[in-house]
């Protein structure tokens, strides 16, 4: 257990520092979420005079689910590190080393999160600055990141699972957009569920996006309803978990494959 | 550096077979392989590409599981101990295994470290192997910066890290140009000097016979013939002796003189040249010599050539290596 921390942590290392030294990358990654907060934010002004919005401005509802969609994006590419490492030898070289395949998971989903993290946090501060207002202080800062992670673990973990399985790069990238608009347009991450037709509104209660939405939305509002933020975290830890182990497990079919 | 203490085999392979399928084909890669490596040497792996070379690596380093046959590394089991074997064994694959976006000395404090090497003694090993790489001016510098030869040096540095006991080499200098061709096999030479067990890869005819004390030659998944370099080339009789005549109308006469001689096999002719086998060139250049000269022939050139590891394959698997490979 010790040996898949150091592991994990060692490879962790080695990915931030990648990403340290290529700090385009991360920059590159929120002008699409800022393009969309500023816009979607600017079109759908007026749709707050719709019920179900709460009284508050388009901007204020609008912020907390692009950090959400900016998660899921940003996580679906964390499986195209294994394609660049399969295509080179470092994922032979690590599979033939001691490194544990939990910490080749782990260490994937670790600086992933980093990058969500900062990417939230920027996209919460961008809000704010265009004019979106928070009631909930720093607990539902917190929570609109930790809701983030989770959200990003769970697609990181889905996207290294679908690299290690097709291997191919064109193949994981058309995966990954064939699930994120859907799921983005099934959840509350532009409008309330109370103006969803009855079966989208059914069909987001069991999607992780509308999860992370929720209780980044409910965490952020004046009196937050706790259960509720508690329960959506939950659900996406154990998904998150539950995929995590997945990709381990998809090491052997590409084992199966070399 | 490393240095083996186990004395006997440091690699066994029994009757390995391996059949990748894909949805339209199965191709069976390995088909029944034997092979043991002692402890100390340097065994050369040869064969045509497809000949099976990588996948036999690929089960011998745990990456990959064989359908069928048993190996060990290291006196360890590749299938039922395979994270001991993992700790035994250094790799270098065919792609490179560095992280680009590191230096030098980044990438190899790492490799040491996934095995437990604490901070402070990775980064002393990592300053050792720089050094004896030749590689200490470059090590602060990112790999990608760095030559194809000085990247493939960083490979092999980097699975020497943790002292292992067997390294695999797997084509380490495929696509490397002529002088940093010879400087890999210089380093090769010094780790199988300090008593490193090395299995190394190559379609290069002069790289096995240059640098191996053993060979296997394998090709579409069997070991064709194995023994060492001199020993395979002995085993096909006799000397090669080729004659250039100065006149092209004494090549009749030249030919029905040596047709007669005895110990000489395999006699061909061209425009100007006569080609023979002969058991020992050194006997028999005197004699085919004299022979000639007592028939009137004027030569032009004489050369005796001892067999090349072309003619073994060419003997062994029923084709000319160089065709093989250009295929």
């Amino acid at each position: 257990m010790t040996t898949v921390i150091t592991h994990t942590r060692l490879l962790t290392g080695r990915s931030l520092r990648t990403l340290g030294r290529q700090p385009a990358y991360l920059a590159l990654t929120l002008i699409q979420p800022l393009v969309w907060l500023l816009l979607f934010g600017e079109l759908f002004r007026n749709v707050v005079e719709l019920p179900g919005f709460g009284g508050s401005s388009y901007l204020t509802y609008l912020t907390p689910g692009v950090v959400v969609m900016t998660a899921m994006f940003s996580a679906g590419w964390a499986g195209t590190g294994f394609i660049v490492a399969m295509d080179r030898g470092v994922m032979d070289r690590d599979l033939s080393s001691p490194v544990s395949r939990t910490a080749l998971i782990a260490s994937s989903l670790a600086s992933q999160s980093v990058t969500i993290a900062v990417q939230a946090l920027i996209v919460m501060v961008v809000g704010v600055v265009a004019g979106a207002r928070f009631d909930g202080g720093v607990a539902g800062w917190v929570v609109v990141v930790v809701a983030a992670v989770l959200l990003g673990a769970v697609f990181a973990a889905l996207s290294d699972a679908v690299a290690l399985l097709v291997r191919q790069q064109e193949a994981l990238i058309g995966i990954s957009q064939f699930l994120t608009l859907p799921l983005t347009f099934l959840s509350s991450v532009m409008l309330p569920s109370a103006l969803m037709p009855g079966w989208v509104a059914e069909a987001a209660r069991f999607n992780p996006v509308d999860w992370a939405a929720v209780a980044s939305r409910e965490a952020l509002s004046a009196s937050p309803d706790w259960s509720v933020v508690a329960e959506r975290l939950g659900l996406l830890l154990a998904l998150g978990l539950v995929l995590a182990w997945l990709a381990t497990r998809a090491f052997r079919a590409y084992q199966r494959s070399v | 550096m490393p240095r083996t203490t186990r004395s006997g085999p440091a690699i066994t392979v029994a009757g390995l077979t391996k059949t990748y399928r894909t949805r339209d084909r199965e191709v069976r890669a390995l088909d029944g392989i034997d092979l043991e490596v002692e402890a100390g040497t340097v065994m050369g792996l040869l064969g045509p590409n497809g000949a099976g070379k990588s996948t036999t690596v690929k089960i011998l380093t745990t990456l990959a599981r064989a359908d069928s046959g048993t190996a060990t590394v290291a006196g360890h089991d590749v299938a039922r101990e395979a994270a001991a074997v993992r700790r035994a064994i250094g790799y270098v694959s065919q792609k490179p295994g560095f992280d680009p976006i590191g230096t030098g000395k980044e990438n190899l404090v790492l490799a040491g470290r996934v095995y437990g090497m604490p901070a402070r003694g990775a980064r002393a090993r990592a300053d050792e192997l720089l050094e004896r790489f030749g590689l200490t001016e470059a090590g602060r510098r990112l790999a990608r910066t760095w030559s194809g030869g000085m990247q493939r040096k960083l490979d092999v540095a980097m699975s020497l890290m943790h002292r292992p006991q067997v390294l695999f080499l797997d084509e380490p200098t495929t696509g490397l140009d002529p002088q940093a061709r010879a400087d890999m096999w210089a380093e090769i030479e010094r780790l199988a000097a300090d008593g490193l067990t090395v299995l190394l890869t190559t379609h290069y005819l002069e790289e096995a016979d240059h640098l191996a004390q053993q060979l296997v030659i394998v090709d579409q998944g069997r070991v064709v013939v194995s023994g060492t370099p001199d020993g395979l080339k002995r085993s096909l009789s006799g000397d090669a002796i080729s004659v250039s005549l100065a006149e092209r109308d004494d090549l009749p006469r030249a030919y029905g003189a040596l047709a007669g001689l005895d110990g000489v096999t395999e006699l061909a002719r061209d425009l100007d040249t006569l080609r023979a086998r002969v058991d020992d060139g050194a006997l028999a250049l005197p004699r085919v010599m004299g022979t000639l000269d007592a028939a009137g022939v004027r030569l032009a050139a004489v050369t005796v050539s001892r067999p090349s590891l072309d003619d073994v394959y060419l003997r062994y698997a029923g084709r000319t290596f160089a065709a093989e490979v250009a295929a």
